[in-house]
């Protein structure tokens, strides 16, 4: 890719541009050198998501974002090869309210298996339609004509341009779900790895990211939490700070938040700024979750699964020979590196928000509601932030930034603090599991219950509130839903009978939240690891057992490649060397359907304990990873790697702690993150499967990581760790 | 109101400093629009917001401004761009060695400053060198190999 793709601040300026054109003549120069004159954001219109220019090139017009997971290129590759265009000439759009149409928030792994599927049909629909339109205009039919560089062409050497069809008007057309795809044996750009186009500009520091937006007239603002959860302002000093240049504080109800030009004098005022505030103490403390999560209280009881014969599962509380385990997953951040930011210019006519949400047009309405401003008069603009893997401080920020643009009638930049990014960013759920089963006489399973208890905040049922809105005591509209945490609960293996129940806890510590494969990881750390259980009681080969009893082909296929990739040894854990040794060394795998839909992962992994200290080293980790046809491969690769990663950091080291007032794991001391000399060796096979529906990359793979690690462990010591995160200090009291 | 002069990306840049206890970064990024380095947690914990202060990587955010007085500063922009990237930045991008990117200015800054004191560094070496960046993406093992790929390079 020779020519570079637009920068994101030509994006930006192209597309007020194009905004700009609504307002002018239709026969104005300017408009018709614009394709998309009347922005539709329908998604039943082609024109939602694609605009031809007059120097051919073609503008995408995404709602899914890149949340640096290589969108940016895999749209314009899926988009590029159904309209035979390079991805050279294709700039892309994300996430505008005034530009993109809502294709949903970028979460659950769902970017280019719907947004990605969605923009490649309204590209098959606008194929369909040039196709017919040169057909009639050189007398050929449709089977004849192909689109490649920008044109049809004929199989008689002639063609004609894209723009010469569609002139200077958008395309006018519904979509067609029916539009014939192009045939994957015919593919040309998808599939490829291709680089990502907003990489070099990342890695030269040129890249804009939310935190790097510059408005005119703009000033810092820092919003100050209370020393306490639903701590209320008694009284505020605003002397205390009158001496810092620029500075204006502002209060509404029990937020407090400071303005300045400079943005060392708006942390100084934050910092130094005079306050009481009541005493509060509403939380429980992080090592009452346990507890917690069992006594309730409780707004619902919901059977996820139910298979097979009810009374073997209502049997095995009383059979003698079941096998019982609980596991439990903390609450934790998203321990994102940049602390949220966000920019916002609200004037009393209208407004933009910059901001770095996986959901923009669904905080449009948040933000519209809160100004009371209606909804056409605001325009929310994703620009990058720091990697965020789930509803992270993002959007609280933009909330803030909204808040003080509005009361100082000023452009408003916010970004919070290490401390209140770890300490008050929305939480990954805790997680409790208990599992009980009983087993056949050759080991497969006949009976299988699960009951998870899990916060109801986090299923989809309700939203999280916002905390500056909170605190100044506005009225907010529903804000973010969050994932499906009860999938993956029950065994992807045969089984008799199977029970998966949900015990919806009512009010939850510290705004749990989404994180990364939400509720999957810590539900198949409990259903793998408990597998393992089963396979060792049983004496049995964890791998071959699970082979055995998988139910689906292309599963099995992703446990036999990584059981290859491993040179896995079969026999029954722990290892018979467990005992004894000073370091030892084991080996450990688990499973996943994702979503039991989705897609197939398997992780094997070696590991090395020092007996002495506790310590876990993770020596190499092989995955096999099938999602169906890939876009592109190199992106996947990145994806996976990242998954596996991330999840050994969240599965070795993270809990975030907190006492009966506030979060106490509020710097990467007390809230460590994975570091480049835990780092092991990566071995990943992608299955290529050109033929099969993309499915996502962006989550599966994390869910398999905290089980193989915890199977490693049993393996190499006989010590089975049913709590995360796997600190030194807890294997080393369970190995004494 | 005081004023603190530096040599910047090459340039000699005079700042005003109102507070001379104000971290480097500040100055950097909103008096001279250098938004390469990051602000990540103010506490030199991360690396996000790490420049070569006299050729020694630092931590802008816990440098004071003060401190940084008469002495050269480079930042990422001094060192290459998208159009002509220094050769660790090209590692970077043949690796595509960054997800969200935003701590990836430290990896380059650090990875330059341990490749001009080991040119052939291990893989090992490597990573303790990178031991004080966090990422939170998982390009770890990208940044390993860009790492590698420049040294490779035979120059950085």
């Amino acid at each position: 890719m020779d020519a570079p793709l637009l920068t994101r601040r030509a994006l930006l300026e192209a597309g007020a541009v194009v905004v700009g054109f609504s307002l002018l003549p239709a026969h104005g120069q300017q408009a018709q050198a614009a394709a998309g004159v009347q922005r539709s954001l329908a998604l039943g219109e082609v024109d939602s998501f694609l605009a031809l220019r007059a120097d051919g090139t073609v503008v995408v017009y995404s709602g899914k974002v890149d949340l640096g997971t290589g969108h940016r290129i895999a749209m314009r590759q899926m988009v590029g090869e159904e309209l035979g265009v390079g991805v050279e000439r294709i700039e892309l759009i994300e996430g505008d309210t005034a530009l993109t149409p809502n294709q949903g928030p970028t979460a659950g792994s769902t970017g280019v298996m719907r947004g990605g599927v969605e923009l490649r049909q309204a590209a098959a629909t606008a194929r369909e339609a040039l196709i017919a339109a040169a057909a009639q205009q050189l007398q050929m039919a449709p089977e004849q004509l192909t689109l490649a560089d920008g044109a049809v062409r004929a199989s008689d050497g002639r063609s004609v341009g894209f723009t010469a069809l569609v002139g200077g008007r958008g395309f006018e057309l519904k979509m067609n779900p029916k539009a014939p795809l192009k045939r994957p044996a015919q593919y040309v750009l998808v599939g490829r790895s291709l680089p990502r186009p907003d990489v070099p500009a990342k890695v030269c520091g040129r890249h804009v990211y939310v935190h790097d937006h510059v408005v005119p007239g703009m000033l810092h603002g820092r919003v100050v939490r209370p020393p306490a959860v639903g701590a209320k302002l008694l009284s505020l000093d605003e002397a205390s700070v009158a001496r810092l240049p620029g500075v204006r504080v502002v209060r509404i109800a029990d937020f407090v938040g400071v303005v300045s030009p400079d943005e060392w004098a708006a942390v100084r005022a934050a910092r130094e700024l005079v306050m009481r505030w009541s005493d509060s103490a509403p939380l429980i403390g992080h090592a009452a979750l346990v507890d917690w999560a069992r006594s309730g209280p409780f707004v619902a009881e919901e059977v996820i699964t139910a298979k097979g014969d009810a009374q073997r599962v209502a049997g095995l509380r009383d059979a003698p020979g079941a096998l019982r385990a609980s596991y439990a997953w903390p609450m934790q951040s998203h321990g994102s590196i940049g602390p949220s930011c966000a920019v916002a210019d609200v004037r009393p006519d209208g407004g933009t928000v910059w901001t770095a949400s996986q959901a923009s047009h669904r905080f449009l309405n948040v933000f519209a509601a809160l100004v009371e401003l209606p909804r056409d008069k605001l325009r929310v603009v994703y620009l990058d932030g720091a990697g965020c893997y789930g509803m992270n401080g993002h959007d609280d920020a933009a909330a803030d930034a909204v808040l003080l643009s509005k009361a100082v009638g000023k452009p408003v930049r916010v970004q919070w603090s290490r401390e209140d990014e770890l300490g008050w960013d929305p939480k990954g759920p805790p997680q409790l599991l208990d599992m009980q089963a009983t087993q056949m006489p050759d080991g497969r399973i006949d009976a299988w219950e699960t009951d998870m208890w899990v916060p109801r905040a986090t299923a989809n049922l309700e939203w999280i509130p916002l905390l500056s809105p909170l605190a100044a005591g506005l009225r907010q509209p529903v804000g973010q839903a969050t994932g499906l945490v009860s999938q993956n609960g029950d065994p992807p293996y045969g089984a008799n009978a199977v029970k998966v129940t949900a015990h919806w806890l009512g009010p939850a510590p510290l705004r749990p939240s989404n994180i990364r494969a939400p509720g999957k990881v810590a539900n198949c750390f409990a259903v793998e690891s408990f597998v393992d259980e089963l396979a060792a009681k049983a004496r049995l080969d964890p791998l071959a057992f699970r082979l055995r009893d998988v139910a689906n082909p292309r599963g099995a296929e992703v446990i036999r490649r990584v059981g290859q990739m491993i040179g896995w040894q079969a026999r029954p854990s722990p290892s018979a060397g467990a005992a004894g040794r000073a370091k030892a060394a084991g080996r450990g795998m688990a499973y996943i359907h994702y979503k039991n839909n989705e897609t197939y992962v398997a992780i094997a992994m070696e590991v090395e304990v020092d007996r002495a200290s506790g310590e876990i080293a993770v020596r190499r980790v092989c995955c096999a990873h099938d999602c169906g046809l890939m876009i592109n491969p190199d992106a996947v690769r990145a994806q996976v790697e990242g998954n596996i990663l991330q999840t050994l950091s969240r599965t070795l080291h993270e809990e975030t702690t907190f006492d009966r007032s506030r979060v106490t794991s509020v710097d990467w001391a007390s809230y460590p993150l994975l570091n480049f000399t835990e780092v092991p060796r990566l071995e990943i096979a992608l299955v290529d499967r050109r033929d099969d529906p993309p499915l996502g990359a962006g989550e599966a793979a994390a869910s398999p990581v905290p089980a193989a690690l915890a199977n490693a462990v049993f393996d190499a010591t006989g010590v089975r760790l049913r709590s995360v995160p796997f600190t030194s200090a807890k294997l080393k009291a369970l190995l004494a | 109101m005081p004023t603190i002069t530096m040599n910047v990306n090459g340039a000699s840049k005079t700042i005003d400093a109102w507070d001379p206890d104000m971290p480097l970064l500040y100055a950097l990024r909103n008096d001279l629009g250098l938004h390469a380095l990051k602000f990540g947690c103010g506490l030199a914990q991360c690396g996000a917001c790490t420049v070569l202060l006299d050729d020694m990587p630092v931590r802008s955010c816990s440098i004071r401004i003060a401190d940084a007085a008469g002495r050269r500063v480079v930042t990422a922009e001094g060192l290459g761009s998208p159009e002509k990237p220094h050769a660790v930045q090209a590692a970077f991008i043949a690796e595509q060695a960054a997800q969200c990117g935003y701590c990836t200015n430290g990896m380059v800054m650090t990875a330059i400053a341990l490749l001009r004191a080991v040119p052939r560094p291990t893989r090992e070496q490597a990573q303790q060198a990178l031991a004080g960046n966090l990422c939170r993406c998982g390009s770890h093992d990208r940044v390993l190999r860009a790492v590698q790929r420049a040294a490779d390079g035979g120059r950085a």
